[in-house]
This record gives C-alpha cells, sequence and structure tokens, in this order.
C-alpha cells in the first residue's frame, strides 16, 4: 500500500525511461507464441567479429489518452510558494493543458494529491496540503471540468518527491500532483 | 545533603519552582544552608549523588538496580555513584547500612534492596536511605511475576523520585509512537509501542499505510491514531489489550489530528473539506459528532485542557499559524500566542499550567513552553526540525522528534527548563511519541 504512494513519481520516471519497450509490448500482446526449440550455441570463434553499426533507440512517443501521454506531454504536478496554496501564474499554462486535455478524454478520473515540504509540522503540513489540492481542483472546475471528476487528497509532508533538505528540495516537494485514477487508455 | 523530609523534599521543590519561573537570581540570593547547598550552585540543580548498590538475589538483583540507576540518571536530578566505588559490599535490605561507608564516597541517598523468587513469585524488598543523616526514608515490598522485574524496578524507580523530590515520578509508563523505516521517498511508518526507557519495543501496526500521530487515552489502555491510504485518511481507536481496532467512521474529506478527552469519552480531531479544515469532537458512546469551528482557514491539533474544559488548537486565521484556546463547545477562541513567529501542535500539561508546543522561527524548529494564557514563553530546544511534543505524566519532561537534515527523525527529551535534553534510549527512527499517563 506505501507503495502506491510513489507508485506515480516511480511509474512517471519509469515510462519516459521505457514507453517505447512498453508500448512494444503493448502491440506484441495479441501474437500468438509458439514453442520453439533453442538456436545452437555459436561455435567459438578466435576470429574477431565484423563490426556492427551502431543504433540509437528514443521512446516512441506515448499512446494519445495514455497516462503516459497525460504525464508526458502536458505535464502532472504544479509547484506552490512557501505556506502559499493559490495557483502561481506559471501553473496556470500547465493546468489549462490539463483542462484541455482532460475535456479531451472526459472519461478519465483523477486524484489530486497536495503535499508539502518538511519545513512545518505534521498536522498543519496536512491540512496545507488539503488546501493545494483543492486549489488546483478549483481551478480545473472553474476551468469546465466535472467536479465529480476530480478527488482530492494531502499527504502533508509524507510524501517527499526530492528527498534532499535546501530550498531546491523544498520547491519541488510543495507541488499539487495530478494523479490518473481510471479512465485512460 | 538529605536530612530528613522536610528538609529533603523543600529545596528540590523550590529549585524546580524557581527554574520553572527562571527566576534564577532568587535562587542565587537565597542563604545558603550548609546541609542543602550541596544540591544547589549557582541556579543550577546539581544532580543528587545517590547509590544504588546492586540488589541482592542473583542476576535479576543486579538488573533492577540498573534500570532504576538509569532511570534516576536520565532524570537529570541524580547522578548514580559508580558501583566500583562503592566501600560497603553486599548489602541485603535486612541490614542497615554502614552509612561511615558511604559517606567517604558522599552518597547522599542510598538505595538497597532483595530479590526473591519463590513459588513463580517475584519479591523485592527495597529501602531508601539518607546517608548522612542516618535514616530510613522509605521501605517498601512489591510482589509480581518474575516477567514483570522491569516494571517493578519502574515502580521503585517512582517511588525514590517522589520521596526525594516531592513529586509523581513518570518511570512506569509506555511511548507510543511511529517506527520509521524505508527510505524518505518511499518510508514505512508503523505503529510502535515500548517502555519509557525504551525496552520492550514492539509493533501495533504491519506497515501497509501510513500512519501519524498516535496519543493515549487516560486509562492507557486504548490509543487513537491516523492512518493516509493513497486515497483516504482514517482514524482508529486501537484497543492495547483486546488488539480490537475501530474507525472512528466515515466523513466527506480527510480525517486527522485526533486526541482523546481527559475521561476518554470524545475524540477531538479535524476534519477538512473543500480545503478548509476544521475542529470536531466526538462523542464516542453517542457517535454523534459536533463542529466545533467555522473559521475559512486551518484550525487542527486539537487538545484538551486536563479538566476538559478548554481546547487549545492551531489556527492561521490571522495569517500565520498561532495557537488559540476556546471551550470544549467551540466558544470563544482567544489567541494566546504572541510572539513573533508560527506555532504549531499545541499540547496541555498532565497539571493544566503550561501548554507546549512546535515553534518555527529564523529558519529552525523549537519546542517550547507557555503557560494556558499564552505568558512566560519559553524556548526549550532549538534545531533543524524539532516537532511535536508529549508531555511525561508528572508535568517535568517532554519527549519530541528531532531530524537533522536528510536524517531520519529520532525520538528525544527535554525537561521543562530546557536543561536536561537529550536523545531517547531508543536506537531507531521514530517520530510523534506520545506518553501514556503513570501506569497500574
Amino acid at each position: 500500500m506505501v507503495r502506491s504512494f510513489t507508485g506515480s513519481t516511480v511509474l512517471r520516471l519509469a515510462l519516459v525511461a521505457t514507453a517505447a519497450a512498453s508500448l512494444a509490448a503493448c502491440q506484441s500482446k495479441p501474437k500468438p507464441t509458439y514453442p520453439t526449440t533453442a538456436a545452437p550455441p555459436p561455435a567459438p570463434s578466435t576470429e574477431l567479429p565484423p563490426s556492427t553499426g551502431s543504433v540509437s533507440g528514443q521512446p516512441t512517443a506515448p499512446l494519445p489518452g495514455s497516462a503516459q501521454d497525460f504525464v508526458v506531454n502536458v505535464g502532472d504536478r504544479v509547484y506552490f510558494d512557501t505556506d502559499r496554496h493559490d495557483i502561481r501564474e506559471d501553473a496556470r499554462p500547465l493546468l489549462a493543458a490539463q483542462t484541455e486535455w482532460l475535456r479531451r478524454y472526459p472519461s478519465v478520473v483523477v486524484r489530486i494529491e497536495g503535499n508539502a515540504d518538511e519545513r512545518g509540522t505534521r498536522e498543519y503540513n496536512l491540512a496545507l496540503g488539503a488546501r493545494r489540492a483543492n486549489s488546483v481542483r478549483d481551478f480545473l472546475v472553474s476551468q469546465g471540468v466535472t467536479a465529480s471528476r476530480i478527488s482530492t487528497i494531502s499527504f502533508g509532508k509524507e510524501q517527499p518527491i526530492d528527498p534532499g533538505s535546501g530550498e531546491d528540495a523544498w520547491q519541488k516537494n510543495r507541488n499539487a500532483h495530478t494523479a490518473i485514477v481510471s479512465g485512460a487508455r | 545533603m538529605i536530612k530528613s523530609r522536610v528538609q529533603s523534599r523543600d529545596p528540590i521543590a523550590a529549585l524546580l519552582f524557581s527554574l520553572l519561573c527562571a527566576i534564577t537570581a532568587l535562587a542565587l540570593a537565597h542563604p545558603a544552608r550548609a546541609e542543602i547547598e550541596v544540591n544547589v550552585n549557582r541556579g543550577d540543580v546539581q544532580p543528587l549523588p545517590i547509590a544504588v548498590p546492586g540488589f541482592g538475589g542473583g542476576q535479576m538483583g543486579a538488573d533492577i538496580s540498573q534500570v532504576i540507576s538509569a532511570n534516576l540518571q536520565r532524570s537529570g536530578l541524580f547522578r548514580p555513584l559508580d558501583p566500583a566505588s562503592f566501600v560497603e559490599k553486599g548489602l541485603t535490605a535486612n541490614v542497615q547500612p554502614r552509612f561511615g561507608d558511604w559517606k567517604t564516597i558522599n552518597a547522599q541517598a542510598l538505595v538497597n534492596g532483595q530479590v526473591t523468587v519463590e513459588g513463580g513469585k517475584l519479591r523485592v524488598d527495597f529501602r531508601l536511605w539518607d546517608v548522612f543523616a542516618e535514616q530510613q526514608l522509605l521501605g517498601l515490598q512489591f510482589t509480581a511475576s518474575p516477567e514483570s522485574w522491569r516494571k517493578v524496578a519502574h515502580k521503585i524507580s517512582d517511588a525514590v523520585y517522589e520521596r526525594l523530590t516531592g513529586e509523581k515520578g513518570y518511570f512506569d509508563t509506555r511511548v507510543v509512537f511511529v517506527a520509521e523505516s524505508g527510505s524518505r521517498l518511499n518510508p514505512v511508518k508503523r505503529l510502535a509501542i515500548m517502555d519509557q526507557d525504551g525496552a520492550n519495543p514492539s509493533y501495533l501496526t504491519s506497515g501497509d499505510s501510513i500512519v501519524m500521530t498516535p496519543r493515549f487515552s487516560s486509562n492507557s489502555q486504548e490509543v487513537t491514531y491516523m492512518s493516509l491510504r493513497p486515497d483516504s485518511s482514517t482514524i482508529y481507536i486501537l484497543n492495547l489489550e483486546t488488539a480490537r481496532r475501530e474507525s472512528l467512521g466515515t466523513f466527506p474529506g480527510m480525517v486527522f489530528a485526533p486526541r482523546f478527552s481527559p475521561d476518554g469519552g470524545k475524540v477531538v480531531f479535524s476534519v477538512e473539506r473543500g480545503g478548509n479544515s476544521d475542529i470536531y469532537v466526538m462523542n464516542l458512546s453517542s457517535r454523534t459528532s459536533t463542529r466545533l469551528t467555522t473559521d475559512p482557514s486551518i484550525d487542527t491539533s486539537g487538545s484538551f485542557s486536563p479538566d476538559g474544559s478548554r481546547i487549545v488548537f492551531n489556527s492561521d486565521r490571522a495569517g500565520s499559524p498561532q495557537l488559540y484556546v476556546m471551550g470544549a463547545d467551540g466558544s470563544g477562541p482567544r489567541r494566546i500566542s504572541s510572539g513573533s513567529g508560527r506555532y504549531t501542535t499545541p499540547v496541555w500539561s498532565p497539571t493544566g499550567e503550561f501548554i507546549a508546543f512546535t515553534k518555527q522561527t529564523g529558519g529552525e524548529f523549537h519546542i517550547g513552553v507557555m503557560r494556558a494564557d499564552g505568558s512566560d514563553e519559553r524556548l526549550l530546544t532549538s534545531s533543524y526540525l524539532d516537532e511535536g511534543p508529549t508531555w511525561a505524566p508528572n508535568g517535568r519532561v517532554l519527549m519530541f522528534s528531532r531530524e537533522t537534515p536528510g536524517g531520519p527523525p529520532k525520538l528525544w527529551s527535554v525537561d521543562v527548563t530546557g536543561r536536561i535534553l537529550q536523545p531517547m534510549p531508543y536506537p531507531g527512527a521514530g517520530s510523534d511519541p506520545a506518553w501514556s499517563p503513570l501506569l497500574n
């Protein structure tokens, strides 16, 4: 259960790194597999193998409407100032893009998870994280996303995304994360 | 030197009082009386030299006296002497000590005892002596099952502490806390309980959800705490005897920050809805809850006064988190914190006299105390992150959690004078301690 808290964070990194692999896996799913006999191992050779040309790989674009699409092409996290919960100017374009995406995929249900940095006490930070989650919810609703598609929760300071101690880490940990609960492709 | 009950109690009690009031000048100006002055040095408490030789009766006797010695030492009010310096050896509880032998090592007090195990029962006899007055101050006998030997040692510690300071002890108590493991990015938090000296730690939850902020009921039989899952939070009441766990119920938003009322019949807690956190109280027998605050600010961390008539809480209704006191029915909220900085996690002391809190100022965290009307604020600690004080049942010591940058939280304690600051004996990572009342 604890693992699933950070699942989305881990997922995000993993998905970016292995999007190509997972897409390939998805596409190959319907293919039936047949039992095969193992190829004999290559006979040892004293000659150097011929040089092979280098191949570079990069992730395939995420499937539109997927959670990967949301994370990679829209962005799932906005940040806040110390002890504030008002939506910053620099967060508005991202939240506008989240709104647009949620309109395009109306079956998607999301949970906004509010987070706080470690420079506060546990209970106050739970309340502060809840305020942040609700600021994002209110923004999305004001832009036309149906309120019933959005739930909120606060993790307070319990789920940092940066383990460091310093303003850089604290800034990252003051955020609201839009997690897709269901309905994505 | 302790000469008699009156003279042994008054100097320490008077000194504690003067420290509490931070009137060190008075202590300095106090005319020195030869026998008393040994406890007092320029306004500081000089720990009382005390000898606790191994109780007779084999290994258990030695173990019991070690637990007593460690308790007294940690209180900061006593200085147990090195057993290697003892002149009289093999002292049992049934003979009078050779006082001269104890005077030569300047032991002001002496605790000796005898352990016998008969018919599956443990019996411990002990005596407390005023060495220089050559008088017995206390003689008691405890019987228990042999596996309860540590509890007996804590009972004896409490008896010695009370006889010599005039205040109730706090050694036969337990601490419920959150044992932490895993990494910062993937923490595992389990509810745990241990004796106040770190012994007998055991887990109460499995770690499959994040738990925080446990608190004892006044009978020490129940603990209320909050559990946080990816999509919800729940307040539980866990019965430590039966292991039965019940939820406070389902609410429209998050629930957090639970504390029992002094009579155990209610729980005050916070409910968040639409980003607004308010304080509620639930009557546990009728299961009805009442909203106590309606301000559109953060209202949380409610804590009852020991008589149950008032609640101190944390609110940022004035712009930054500050401490407020209201009636237990939510009436007449009044701000009590007045200094600069952010005040959170108020906890009313068991005596009703003080409120402990966490304060943030100047980039540091502090544990502090103030009187219930907000006067006489004193900061007892200062560090990168100190948080969440809890009172020992006699109101003399606070436990809290301390973090260094990037490090795991550890349990620490500090006395109300701020003089005796030390890590708790529990070696692991822990946070959110809550001290039990004195056990039976």
